[in-house]
């Protein structure tokens, strides 16, 4: 049995051949037995029993041989870890060859034998060739650098290696940096928090100079690590634009479309009334339309992000439409995508070209591209408002043309185009109503079904022809159903005389013959209605309908900003996040793209002027969450007070804001009033607030998306988040503000109430509440009482809750009402409170007592019990 | 960041040669690739890139093989391709032809350049004119030659040995401009634009920095630029003058096709014109060549349907051939001066039994070749080669325009 469990299975004894060769003595023999098990390898042929004799091969001087070898290692180490290890001593041997080219062959393949036992022996080598005098050993050195932390992470960072890769990025060889670069953004992709490229100045610098001078696939790697940069400030912004601009004259699309992306992304910095913003706009157009004469994959990816940079700023393309026409070579894949693109920059003033162009499409011959193209109609009706009656007449032109398929899809966008202007071309019903029979595809018969029902008074026959659909009610799709449903309810409530025997009929069929239970509730529900108060059923099913907006397809804008952030990757092929197609990236960060600055705010935001005096302070404090004017009553949220003036229109040239501050949903709001005292428009407004005690800063751009014209008010709501930089400020919840718009930039302070900052998760854990209150030292401690309060003891928990200040427990000694309380703010810091409200007694006292979960010793305890006193 | 493995396929997705880059892609979901690209072409829904599972495949197809990359990364997809392409141009050198057969005979080379061509999915040296000096399609023995890397492979100046040397210092310079035209049946000018590069061929000494003046106050420096470049020439200035600002179309045609129901015949007839716009040329304004161009090599290439018969041709010049396979007329004349109309007269015979299948309706191209002329009138105002040695260089400029995507639609 033992011999037999060792012989190989060898049926035309060719191993055993190829086994006698690799043992010859003759170089060249042997060279041709590597050749052709090399050459069996290559055609699936598993050839692993003749490990040890290829790895005898190894120590040649013949540099072809000496590759064949490592060919066949880095196939078959996997299977064979532990003769992988016979392997390792020439390993060494060879990175202190002369020769440089083995050197450099050596460390590659090294790093290919993906065996976690010889790791260890190739440190020293790897180390070595790091610092080799040849750039060629050293550019392949760092790329192994990587390949190793892919097998053993540990190892590398034990050893020191990232810190040599890094100092490769000052390598006085342009390629040896641009892989260095390479390697170390792999690394950090693997490793989100690592901080490993430390971005600075200095090696922004560094890298701008090494863009220049290497290779094709090097400036790549450059431009895509340059765009995880987040620079200072605008100039600094700028002057990375500039040294990269020349990028986009590359022949190679992919340097294009990574230096259109640190562009993109950089160009957010910029004030937008900077002349070199304008110019940056100018030069991103030519080369993105050059993508267009590349190869035809490439012209895929290009097109997929020229969608997305269309969205994100529509000025860039907005003269190049005519680039986008589809050819008739074109493939499919670019085509759907052209047209797509050419929708979203029609505008009133091309628009008869594109539906020329739409038009001559949907009467080619491939049916995808045809429909596609008839969609593309009834989009541009509904995006240029002006064009929409030539949109309609050209799909009617269409239908007439009695292509099946034609008129199913002008069907399902003519619906859409009246759901966008209702009562403006009912006219065509008559046309559309005479392909009744024609529509066999769901879609189209819904969306037929759904225009009968919608303008069931103008079609005299309307009765008439949903019955006709009901006959084979059953065999159709659910949301012909469904539609159909709704459509014969519409119809009996408009015309009720003669419909009644209809909605019954149809109303059974949903309920009770039907096994979906979408369909059976729908039916129920209309069934109730109509039987209970057939008023508030027309109410209902009749009720105005919102309009359709203008484009429901536009990319969602968080997801805007993270895919131009990925420009040129698979997520901006796909218009996904990573996230949603890359195993294990889950936990890594979303790209967002840097905030403008508002003008000469960027540069020190903490020289705002201090004289700002009189600037009205802000109630809020505890008092007020007690709701006092407002009587009994629960209050549903936090506390809002009323809107004070917070920047006199004299000040500001004639801008006067008032606001105040809400904290609604868990997410603090600034309500703001602007109001135009001026005589003239004011336009491009932007805010941004200095640094202060919680790190409140705005959580995007504010919104005032019209022009303000004189004596109008526009309401403003400011999103704010908490990841601004922190400063302590006097007094603790003063907030200085800058507002900028066309004609000056303006200055104020505020103050929230830091109840503001209260977080709804703030209960604190029961069990443990004594004992931490009994923790708290003494000198964390405060009481105060407070005065004129006629609420009894759950009224003011209520009310507390409201602005999420939680009551733990509540005991009840000698006649007086003990609330214990907790607040956690949103820097982690948590306050524990005791009150005793004395029945009859409109005296509150209070202790206060705060515990700082996070350790954070920033603020100490007089802040916060300032906040109690108010 | 790239590409996790590159495989070879043929036809029928039978991978020839295949490398492992980062082994974090199983190698044997390449299965799944040609199923997936069935099951796309059966629905008419081909994509470039196509996934199955977590794993994405990104595509090219090149005579007879498929290239693919795998990945399960957020790769630089657009790098891929250009990648891919590069594949193909560089296995285009080594091979004359890259198809099935070239492949499994030059299989140790092709893996040698695989290896070089890209580590661990990092693109690495591409160029094919270097890479020939150290992978050679014969093994070298290391104690005869060849014991360095070619300095030029990281090298600062990467696309040039140092130590060349011409006995005459020459440059020739082709300032090459490619027209697209897309024309409508109605015979309105959609769409046309210049692609413009400029090709050098520089036979220069040494390590020379060649500073090449053009109008439009355009520089571009180079420095010891490999010997053929194309430079896309993009400056704004430039694009500003030759971009859709309404070239107009070199040659125009028009055609009338006359259908007679009952014999179905049908008659073609076409006049072709070069048109004035030659007559803007800078060259005419300096007087430094000849009123009117010549356009060269003109080929005019008419669809017709796929079951004409027994064609007939009239040309007042050139000559007109049918080529059935392609379902196509072609019209050459080797010489077309500005300002001419030509005509053609094409007779064919139909079916009597119509042909209900819907045909596309392919435009009619043209290619075309215009020496000495440029349409945006860019000029080569000054070249000057600096280098140690101060010799002196001759440049010789030509300029041409040619046909690009020059499609005419045409009517059902």
């Amino acid at each position: 049995l033992k011999v037999i469990n060792c012989c190989v299975w060898d049926p035309s004894g060719e191993i055993f051949e190829l086994k006698a060769e690799l043992n010859s003595d003759k170089k060249e023999k042997k060279k041709e037995a590597v050749k052709k098990v090399i050459a069996s390898m290559t055609v699936g042929k598993d050839v692993s029993a003749l490990f040890p004799d290829v790895v005898n091969c190894m120590q040649t001087d013949n540099l072809e041989l000496k590759k064949l070898v490592y060919l066949y290692l880095m196939n078959y180490a996997k299977s064979q870890p532990d003769m992988a290890i016979m392997a390792v001593n020439t390993f060494v041997k060879d990175c202190e060859d002369p020769n440089p080219l083995i050197r450099a062959l050596a460390v590659r393949t090294m790093g290919c034998i993906r065996v976690d036992k010889i790791t260890e022996y190739l440190c020293e080598p790897l180390r070595k060739c790091l610092k080799d005098e040849d750039p060629y050993v050293r550019k392949t050195a760092a790329v192994c650098v990587a390949k190793l932390h892919d097998i053993n992470a540990q190892l590398v960072e034990d050893q020191g290696f990232l810190d040599t890769l890094k100092d490769l990025i000052s390598d006085s060889n342009p390629m040896v940096v641009a892989n260095a670069v390479a390697a170390l953004s792999e690394i950090a992709e693997s490793h989100p928090n690592s901080n490993l490229l430390d971005l600075n100045p200095q090696t922004i610098n560094k890298l701008l100079t090494a863009l220049n001078e290497c290779t094709e696939w090097g400036q790549i790697f450059i431009l895509d690590c340059l765009a995880n940069y987040m620079p200072c400030d605008d100039r600094e912004s700028q002057s990375i634009c500039e040294r990269v601009t020349p990028r986009l004259s590359h022949a190679n699309s992919a340097v294009v479309l990574s230096a259109v992306k640190v562009l993109m992304k950089f160009m957010e910095m910029l004030p937008k009334d900077l002349d070199y913003y304008g110019t940056l706009l100018k030069k991103l157009a030519p080369p993105l339309v050059t993508l267009l004469s590349a190869e035809a994959e490439l012209q895929y990816v290009a097109l997929r992000n020229i969608n997305l940079i269309v969205q994100k700023r529509p000025e860039i393309l907005k003269h190049e439409m005519k680039v986008f026409f589809v050819k008739y070579n074109d493939p499919i894949y670019v085509k759907l995508e052209k047209l797509d693109i050419m929708i979203r920059l029609a505008s009133q003033a091309n628009i008869a070209q594109v539906l020329a162009e739409l038009k001559e499409y949907a009467t080619e011959v491939d049916v995808d591209f045809v429909r596609k193209a008839v969609r593309a109609i009834g989009r541009c009706a509904i995006k240029v408002e002006q064009s929409a009656e030539r949109c309609v007449s050209t799909l009617l032109d269409l239908i007439q043309t009695k292509v099946n398929y034609v008129v199913q899809e002008a069907i399902v966008v003519i619906k859409d185009i009246f759901r966008k202007y209702p009562n403006k071309y009912e006219s065509v019903i008559a046309t559309l109503c005479e392909n009744l029979d024609s529509l066999d595809e769901p879609e189209a018969r819904a969306a037929m079904i759904w225009i009968v029902g919608e303008y069931a008074e103008r079609i005299d026959n309307a009765d008439e022809l949903l019955e006709s659909f009901l006959e084979g009610f059953h065999d159709e799709s659910a949301q012909v159903q469904l539609q159909l449903l709704t459509a014969i309810v519409k119809l009996f409530l408009k015309k009720p005389t003669e419909t009644q025997e209809l909605v019954q009929q149809v109303l059974s069929l949903a309920t009770q013959d039907s096994d979906n239970p979408d369909l059976r509730d729908r039916g129920y529900i209309y069934w109730r209605l109509l039987s209970t108060d057939p008023v508030a059923a027309k109410e209902v099913v009749l009720a105005e309908k919102p309009l359709i907006s203008e484009e429901t397809d536009l990319i969602e804008p968080t997801l805007l900003e993270e895919l131009i952030c990925h420009i040129g990757t698979l997520a901006s092929v796909y218009h996904k996040p990573p996230s949603a197609f890359v195993e294990g990236s889950r936990g890594v960060q979303h790209k967002r793209l840097p905030a403008r600055m508002g003008a000469g705010l960027g540069v020190a935001p903490a020289a705002m002027p201090a004289s700002l005096g009189g600037a009205p302070a802000v109630g809020g404090g505890l008092g007020d969450l007690f709701d006092l004017g407002g009587g009994v009553g629960m209050p549903t949220g936090s506390y809002v007070a009323p809107k004070t003036v917070w920047l006199l229109a004299i000040k500001a040239k004639g801008l006067e804001i008032s606001g105040t501050f809400a904290r609604r949903g868990g997410i603090i709001q600034m309500d703001l009033s602007l109001t135009n005292k001026a005589m003239s428009v004011m336009t491009d407004f932007a805010v941004q607030f200095n640094r202060n005690s919680f790190g409140l800063a705005p959580a995007g751009p504010m919104q005032v998306l019209t022009p303000l014209s004189p004596n109008q008010t526009i309401d403003v709501s400011l999103p704010l988040s908490m990841s601004g930089p922190v400063m302590k400020m006097e007094p603790l919840n003063n907030l200085q503000v800058a507002v900028k718009n066309n004609i000056d930039v303006f200055y104020f302070s505020c103050q929230y109430p830091l109840s503001l900052l209260f977080v709804e998760d703030g209960r604190f854990y029961r069990q443990v509440f004594l004992a931490t209150w009994k923790d708290i030292p003494n000198d964390s401690e405060a009481q105060f009482q407070i005065k004129d309060i006629h609420l009894n003891s759950d009224v003011a928990s209520n009310k507390l809750q409201g602005s999420n200040i939680f009551t733990i427990a509540k005991r009840t000694v000698e006649g007086q009402d003990m609330l214990y309380q907790s607040i956690k703010l949103t820097n982690g810091i948590w306050v524990l409170a005791e009150m005793r409200i004395q029945t009859g007694n409109p005296n509150y006292t209070k202790t206060n007592g705060f515990r700082d979960c996070m350790q954070k010793q920033m603020y100490d305890s007089t802040s916060v019990v300032r906040f109690s006193s108010k | 960041m790239s590409a996790s493995a590159v495989f070879v396929l043929d036809l029928k997705g039978k991978v020839l040669i295949c490398r492992n880059y980062k082994g974090d892609v199983d190698m044997s979901e390449i299965d799944h690739f040609f199923t997936l690209l069935m099951q796309q072409e059966e629905e008419g829904l081909v994509c470039p890139v196509m996934s199955h599972g977590n794993v994405h495949f990104l595509w090219i197809k090149h005579s007879n093989l498929y290239l693919v990359a795998t990945t399960n990364k957020n790769s630089n997809a657009s790098l891929v391709y250009a990648f891919l392409y590069k594949l193909v141009e560089v296995f285009t050198e080594y091979f004359k032809e890259l198809e099935e057969e070239s492949i499994q005979d030059n299989f140790v080379v092709v893996y040698e350049l695989l290896d070089e061509l890209m580590d661990f999915g990092f693109p690495q040296t591409t160029d094919s004119k270097i890479l020939q000096e150290y992978i050679t399609q014969k093994g070298n023995k290391l104690e005869v030659a060849k014991t360095k890397v070619p300095t030029t492979v990281t090298n600062a100046v990467s696309w040039r040995s140092e130590g060349i040397k011409y006995k005459k210092n020459e440059v020739f310079i082709d300032v090459i401009e490619s027209i697209n035209v897309l024309v409508n049946a109605n015979g309105s000018v959609m769409s046309s634009d210049i692609v413009g590069s400029i090709k050098l061929k520089t036979m220069l000494s040494g390590m020379p920095e060649l500073r090449l003046g053009l109008n439009d106050r355009m520089l571009f420096a180079l420095t010891g630029r490999k010997n053929q470049t194309i430079l896309h020439c993009l400056s704004d200035e430039l694009m500003k003058r030759i971009s859709p600002t309404n070239v107009k179309p070199l040659i125009w045609i028009e055609s009338v096709i006359e259908k007679f129901s009952h014999s179905r015949v049908e008659i073609m007839y076409m006049k072709t014109d070069l048109i004035q716009s030659l007559s803007f040329s800078l060259f005419q304004a300096k007087g430094q060549f000849k009123k009117q161009s010549v356009a060269n090599n003109v080929e005019i290439r008419v669809p017709v349907p796929s079951d004409a018969d027994s064609p007939k041709f009239k040309t007042s010049t050139g000559h007109a051939k049918y080529v059935p396979e392609k379902n196509l007329v072609v019209w050459s004349i080797k010489s077309f001066p500005g300002g001419k109309e030509f005509l053609m007269r094409a007779h064919f015979g139909l079916p009597s039994v119509e042909n209900h299948e819907l045909e596309g309706r392919p435009p009619i191209t043209v290619k075309f070749e215009i020496p000495y002329f440029t349409v945006s009138g860019i000029q080569v105002r000054y070249m000057k080669i600096i280098e140690k040695s101060g010799y002196q260089a001759l440049p010789w400029v030509r300029y041409i325009t040619q046909s690009g995507d020059y499609q005419l639609r045409t009517n059902s």
